[in-house]
C-alpha cells in the first residue's frame, strides 16, 4: 500500500525544478496534435487570400469529387452556429457579427470561408486546393490611422468611419494642470502589431459521441472552462453536454485566452460527421488567424513643473482592432489607460480611445495585454520630460514616484494600488549596474564618437486578474483539494498553467500547509469534466487568484484534518506539525495517513463531520496586486551599421513574495525576451492591400536564444496584503519593464545627436538612417 | 504546411540518382530551402531523389593540393572540420555564420550552392576562393569556375539532369589571411549582406586580393573593381577604404523588408573594409 512520506522540509521560497519539465524536454507530453482516435476524420479550413472582398460564389464540387473527402462545408451552413463572442460590454461598441464561416464578405487574409473534411489530412489539404471561390476583390485598409482619415474603404460597409468603439476616461483637473504647467511634452508613440507566436499553434480535436449526447472538445487553450459556456451556447449544446480538455499547451501569451471559430467549427463537424474530427493550426495560419498584439498609435502630453515634478498627463489612443472583436478586444486599450499613469504621483489624467476597424486580424491581450503600451508610453515620455529638463532619468523618477508611506494609493484612473516601495528595485538596479560610474564612461565615449546608452525603465502593472467587478467574466479563482484514503493529495485548480510551472508551485503550497513531500501531491487542471468550473490563466493571476483558493481550500481541509486527528488521539488540543496531528498536552500524535484512513473508512466520526477529506473553495480577490520594478539597460551602437548592442541588462523585479525562484527567474527571462522582440526586431506588417507580408519565420524576427543578452535578474521584495501568500504575480513583468528601457537606451546614446524618440522596433537600418541624417 | 504527395527515393548509387534525374526526378540534399516550400505549395516537385543517402558524396579531403568537399557535407561537417580548419579557415568561417545549430545539422554545401539563393552564405566564400563545381550529369562530368556557376537568382550553370557533385576550393599558403563578415537577417539567419575577403601580402604590399560578396544583388559576385584597387597597394586603412568604396559599384542592388537597396549598398562598403581588415590581420 502506499503510504505518504512525512516532511518537515518546507518547500515554498525554494529553487524547486519543475515536476512539469521532464514530459516537456523528453518530448512525451500530450499535446491536441497527440490525441488520436478510432475513426478520425481531418479538416482543413479554406481561407481568404483577400483582406476584403464580396464573395460571388463557392464551387465545391471538384472537391466534393476528390478522394477521401467526407464533407465540405461553408457559411451557408453553419448560419445557425452562434457568432464568435466578444465578452465587453460598453456603451458605443459595434460588434460585427463574427460568423464562424464568412458568408457573402472576407474581412481579412486568413478568414475561414469553408472546411474540408476527410479521412485523411494529406487529401484534405489537396481537396481544398479544389475549392473555387469567386471573390469580388475589394479595396482595403490595414493601418488605424488611414482607416479614420476622410475617404478610407469601409471596413464595415454598415460604420464608414471604420470606428469600433470609443472610450473617455478623465481623472483630476488636467486642464488645471496643463495651464499651470512650466513645460510640456509631446510625443507620438507606437506600439506595433506583434504575433504572440505560442511555440504550439492552436489545435482542436471533436468528438460527438451520439449516443451519450455528449461533445468532447479538446483544444489548445488557457480558459477551458469559459471556451466549454461559451462554445456550449454557439453550438446551442447543453453545457454539462459539453466537456473541454486543455491537454498540454504549449504556450498562450493571451493567444489563447480567446474563443476561436475553429473550436465551435470543429464541434459543428463532429457533431455533422459524427465521427471524431481533427484540426491543426499550421504556421501560417498561426500568423494570419489567432489574434495579434499591441497595434498601438498614442499620442501623449505630459505637463510638469520646471523643477520636474509631473502635474498632467494626455493620451490619445488609437487602438487597431482588426476586422473584428475577438473576446477582449476593446477591453485591452483600457488596460492601458488604467495604468497610464504608471508608478507616479498625478491625479490628473485625461485619455481618449479610439478604436479602429481594420481589414486585418483582430487585435486582443498578448503578454502583458495594454500594460506593456502604457508603459512603454509613461516611461518614454518621463524620459523626453527629463531630456527636456536636462535633468538625470533617474533622479525624475525618484521625484515623481509615489511614496511608500502612501499606500494604499488611489491613482486618478480608479485604481488602488495595493503596496509599493518604488524608489527600492531603481535604488538596487542603479547600485548593480554601476550607474554613477557608466555615466563617467558615457561621457569618455561621447568624447571619442562612440554612442553608448543607459536606458531606466520603473513600471508597474496589474495583476492577479481580478476583482469579479472588474473583468467581464468573473475574477475569482477556484480550488479542490482532496485527500485519498491512502493519503496521497489531489489538487484541482480552476486555473489552466501552461508553461507558468504551476503544477510546481501549487505542490510546494500544498506540501508546506499538509506537512507532505511534494511526490505525494498531484495537481490536475485544465478538464471541465474533472475540474469545478474555473477562469483560467492570464493575466498574472494563477497564483495569486488560483494559488489563494488554493490556499483557504487547504485551511478548511487542514480543520477537518484536526477535527479527526483530535478524535483519534482524545484530545481537544491538538495542532498539525509535519504531517502529524499531535495531542499538545500528551505529545502523541497521528500521522497522516492514519488520519486519512479513519476519515474515508469512518467507523467513527467527529462531532458534526462528515466522511472524507476534501475541500473546495472559489476565492473572490478584494483587489488587483500591482508588482513593479526597474529595469536598466546599457547599449553600445555601433555607429557604422546601426547595430544595437546589448551590454547589461539589469532587472530588479519586485513581484511580492517568491514561491520559487527558479520559476520567476524563467518568467523574467522569457519575459525579457518577448520584450526585447518587441524592441528590436519584431513586427507584423500588413501592406496597403492587407497582405501580411512578415507571415513567415523567415520574415518575422521572433527572438532566439543566441540573439539574448544575459538577463541579471534581481528582486527587492514588497508583500501584497491583498492575498495571504503575499504574492503578485510575475508572467508578464519582464516584457512590460523591457521595451521602454531599452528604447530609452538607445534614444540617450543617440541624444548626443538630437534624437528624442524612435518608434518601435529599432532595427540597424533605422538607427543608420538616423545616423547618416544627423552626422 | 503539408506538400502535395511525392514519390521518394532513396538512391542506391550515383548512377541510380542521376538515372532518376535524367528522367525528370528533383534532388533532394538538406532540405532547408527545399521542404518549407513544398510545405507552402509553391515547390510541388512529384519526385525526389535524396541525395544524402548517398555516401560516397559526403567527404572533406586533401588531394592533388586542393581540398575537395562532397556536396553532402554538412555546413556543421564543415565548421567542424579539422582539414579546412587548418587549410580553408574561409570556408569554416563561413559554415559557422549560416542560419542557427539546426540548419547547420541539416544544411549541406552542395544544396546550399546548387539553389544558389542570393542571400546564402557560401557564395560569397566560394567565389573569393575561386572555387571548381564539379557537375555531373548521366553521361559526363564537368567542372566550372565559380564566375561560370553563379547566374542569377536561384539560377545556376546547372542543366536538368545534373547535380553538382563536389566544390574544390585551392590552400593558400601562410601568406594569405581571409575573412567572412556578415550582417544577418534576425529572422532568417540569411545575409542582408555578407562579404568574404581573402588577402596575400608580399613584401608588405597586397599581391592578391579576392573579394566575394553576396546579399546585395541577384547573384553572389566577385568586385573585381575593389580588389584592382587594392593590388599593390601598402594597404593602408584609406586604400582599404577607398577600395571598398568600389565593392557595389555597377551592382542593382536588392531592397525588401529587411534593408534597403542604400543600406544594403553601404553594408557592403562597411562589411568589405572590416573583411580586409580582419583578413589582413589573420596573415601570419
Amino acid at each position: 500500500m502506499a503510504t505518504t512520506t512525512v516532511k518537515t522540509e518546507t518547500f515554498v521560497g525554494k529553487r524547486i525544478r519543475r515536476r512539469e519539465d521532464p514530459r516537456l524536454i523528453t518530448g512525451t507530453a500530450t499535446y491536441v496534435e497527440d490525441i488520436q482516435m478510432p475513426g478520425m476524420h481531418y479538416a482543413v479550413i479554406v481561407r481568404s487570400p483577400h483582406a476584403a472582398a464580396r464573395i460571388r460564389s463557392i464551387n465545391t464540387k471538384q472537391a466534393e469529387a476528390a478522394p477521401g473527402v467526407v464533407s465540405i462545408f461553408t457559411g451557408k451552413d453553419t448560419k445557425g452556429v452562434g457568432a464568435v463572442p466578444c465578452g465587453v460590454v460598453m456603451p458605443d461598441l459595434r460588434v460585427p457579427q463574427h460568423t464562424i464561416l464568412a458568408t457573402d464578405r472576407v474581412y481579412f487574409v486568413g478568414h475561414p470561408v469553408a472546411v474540408v473534411v476527410a479521412r485523411d489530412r494529406y487529401l484534405a489539404r489537396d481537396a481544398a486546393d479544389l475549392i473555387e471561390v469567386d471573390y469580388e476583390a475589394l479595396p482595403a485598409v490595414a493601418d488605424p490611422e488611414k482607416a479614420l482619415a476622410k475617404g478610407a474603404p469601409a471596413v464595415h460597409p454598415q460604420w464608414p468611419d471604420n470606428v469600433a468603439f470609443t472610450y473617455h476616461q478623465d481623472g483630476g483637473n488636467v486642464d488645471k494642470a496643463f495651464a499651470e504647467a512650466d513645460v510640456v511634452v509631446k510625443q507620438r508613440i507606437t506600439s506595433q502589431r506583434l504575433v504572440p507566436m505560442a511555440m504550439e499553434t492552436r489545435g482542436v480535436v471533436a468528438e460527438w459521441r451520439g449516443a451519450d449526447r455528449q461533445l468532447n472538445l479538446y483544444t489548445s487553450t488557457q480558459i477551458p472552462h469559459l471556451v466549454r459556456t461559451l462554445v456550449a451556447g454557439m453550438l446551442g449544446l447543453e453545457e454539462n453536454r459539453m466537456r473541454v480538455i486543455a491537454p498540454e499547451v504549449g504556450g498562450g501569451f493571451g493567444s489563447k485566452l480567446n474563443v476561436y471559430a475553429e473550436e465551435a467549427l470543429m464541434g459543428y463537424v463532429s457533431m455533422k460527421i459524427q465521427k471524431p474530427v481533427k484540426w491543426i493550426e499550421s504556421r501560417r495560419e498561426n500568423f494570419t488567424c489567432t489574434i495579434h498584439g499591441r497595434g498601438h498609435v498614442d499620442y501623449y502630453e505630459v505637463a510638469a513643473k520646471r523643477d520636474g515634478t509631473i502635474l498632467g498627463i494626455k493620451l490619445k489612443l488609437i487602438q487597431d482592432v482588426g476586422a473584428y472583436h475577438q473576446l477582449l478586444t476593446p477591453l485591452i486599450p483600457q488596460l492601458s489607460v488604467l495604468m497610464m499613469p504608471g508608478i507616479y504621483n498625478t491625479q490628473n489624467i485625461r485619455a481618449d480611445i479610439v478604436g479602429v476597424f481594420t481589414n486585418c486580424v483582430p487585435t486582443d491581450a498578448y503578454r502583458g495585454a495594454g500594460r506593456p503600451e502604457a508603459t512603454h508610453g509613461i516611461e518614454r515620455m518621463v524620459d523626453l520630460l527629463a531630456a527636456e529638463l536636462k535633468m538625470d532619468p533617474a533622479e525624475i523618477r525618484f521625484k515623481n514616484f509615489v511614496t511608500k508611506d502612501n499606500f494604499p494609493y488611489a491613482t486618478a484612473t480608479g485604481l488602488t494600488y495595493d503596496s509599493g516601495d518604488y524608489a527600492a528595485p531603481l535604488k538596487k538596479a542603479l547600485d548593480l549596474v554601476g550607474y554613477v560610474k557608466l555615466r563617467q564612461e558615457q561621457a569618455d565615449a561621447r568624447k571619442q564618437g562612440k554612442y553608448m546608452g543607459i536606458g531606466i525603465s520603473t513600471y508597474g502593472e496589474i495583476c492577479a486578474i481580478g476583482p469579479s467587478p472588474a473583468t467581464p467574466a468573473g475574477g475569482w479563482e477556484s480550488a479542490t483539494v482532496k485527500i485519498e484514503p491512502s493519503g496521497k493529495v489531489t489538487i484541482m485548480t480552476g486555473t489552466c498553467p501552461h508553461g507558468q510551472g504551476e503544477e510546481t508551485t501549487f505542490a510546494q503550497i500544498a506540501a508546506d500547509e499538509l506537512g507532505v513531500g511534494l511526490d505525494d501531491i498531484l495537481v490536475i487542471r485544465g478538464d471541465t469534466a474533472v475540474v469545478q468550473y474555473g477562469i483560467g490563466t492570464f493575466g498574472s493571476r494563477a497564483t495569486a487568484v488560483g494559488g489563494t483558493a488554493l490556499y483557504y481550500a487547504l485551511q478548511d481541509l487542514k480543520a477537518k484534518v484536526k477535527k479527526f486527528g483530535a478524535m483519534l488521539l482524545e484530545s481537544e488540543d491538538v495542532s498539525l506539525v509535519g504531517g502529524q496531528v499531535i495531542d499538545n498536552k500528551s505529545g502523541k500524535s497521528k500521522s497522516f495517513q492514519e488520519i486519512a484512513g479513519a476519515a474515508y473508512r469512518a467507523l467513527k466520526l467527529p462531532p458534526n463531520t462528515e466522511p472524507g477529506l476534501m475541500a473546495t473553495r472559489f476565492w473572490e480577490p478584494p483587489n488587483f496586486t500591482f508588482p513593479f520594478g526597474a529595469h536598466i539597460v546599457v547599449t553600445d551602437i555601433d555607429g557604422e551599421t546601426g547595430q544595437i548592442k546589448i551590454r547589461r541588462y539589469v532587472a530588479v523585479d519586485d513581484c511580492g513574495n517568491i514561491l520559487n525562484p527558479l520559476i520567476v527567474d524563467g518568467q523574467v527571462h522569457g519575459g525579457v525576451a518577448q520584450g526585447l522582440g518587441q524592441a528590436l526586431w519584431e513586427q507584423a506588417v500588413y501592406d496597403d492591400n492587407g497582405q501580411l507580408i512578415t507571415g513567415e519565420l523567415m520574415d518575422y524576427a521572433v527572438p532566439r536564444a543566441h540573439l539574448m543578452p544575459w538577463i541579471e535578474s534581481h528582486h527587492t521584495c514588497t508583500p501584497s496584503p491583498v492575498n495571504p501568500l503575499g504574492v503578485k504575480g510575475v508572467g508578464e513583468a519582464g516584457t512590460i519593464g523591457c521595451s521602454p528601457a531599452v528604447v530609452n537606451s538607445v534614444v540617450d546614446a543617440l541624444s548626443p545627436l538630437g534624437v528624442r524618440h524612435i518608434d518601435m522596433p529599432l532595427t540597424p537600418e533605422k538607427i543608420w538612417k538616423i545616423l547618416a541624417a544627423k552626422n | 504546411m503539408i506538400t502535395q504527395k511525392f514519390e521518394y527515393t532513396a538512391p542506391k548509387s550515383l548512377d541510380e540518382a542521376l538515372h532518376l534525374l535524367a528522367s525528370g526526378a528533383k534532388p533532394l540534399a538538406g532540405g532547408m530551402s527545399l521542404i518549407p516550400m513544398m510545405k507552402l505549395r509553391l515547390a510541388a516537385p512529384e519526385h525526389l531523389v535524396d541525395l544524402r543517402a548517398l555516401k560516397d558524396l559526403n567527404y572533406i579531403r586533401e588531394a592533388g593540393g586542393q581540398l575537395h568537399i562532397g556536396a553532402t557535407a554538412s555546413h556543421y561537417e564543415v565548421e567542424s572540420s579539422a582539414l579546412l580548419r587548418q587549410k580553408c579557415p574561409l570556408l569554416t568561417e563561413t559554415a559557422a555564420a549560416i542560419g542557427d545549430v539546426q540548419v547547420r545539422n541539416m544544411g549541406t554545401i552542395g544544396g546550399s550552392v546548387a539553389h544558389a539563393d542570393p542571400a546564402a552564405d557560401y557564395p560569397a566564400a566560394l567565389q573569393a576562393l575561386e572555387a571548381k563545381f564539379v557537375l555531373k550529369g548521366a553521361k559526363s562530368e564537368r567542372t566550372v569556375s565559380a564566375a561560370e556557376f553563379f547566374v542569377d537568382t536561384f539560377t545556376t550553370a546547372l542543366e536538368p539532369g545534373e547535380i553538382l557533385r563536389e566544390v574544390i576550393v585551392p590552400i593558400d599558403d601562410a601568406r594569405t589571411g581571409t575573412s567572412y563578415q556578415k550582417m544577418a537577417q534576425p529572422a532568417s539567419g540569411f545575409a542582408i549582406v555578407g562579404v568574404a575577403a581573402r588577402v596575400r601580402v608580399n613584401a608588405g604590399k597586397v599581391s592578391f586580393v579576392r573579394i566575394g560578396v553576396t546579399g546585395l544583388s541577384n547573384r553572389a559576385y566577385r568586385a573585381t573593381a575593389a580588389e584592382k584597387a587594392l593590388e599593390g597597394k601598402t594597404p593602408s586603412p584609406a586604400d582599404i577604404q577607398a577600395a571598398a568604396a568600389l565593392v557595389a559599384q555597377g551592382v542593382d542592388a536588392n531592397s525588401d523588408l529587411h534593408a534597403s537597396s542604400d543600406y544594403r549598398r553601404h553594408l557592403a562598403v562597411v562589411h568589405t573594409v572590416r573583411a580586409l581588415k580582419t583578413a589582413l590581420s589573420r596573415i601570419a
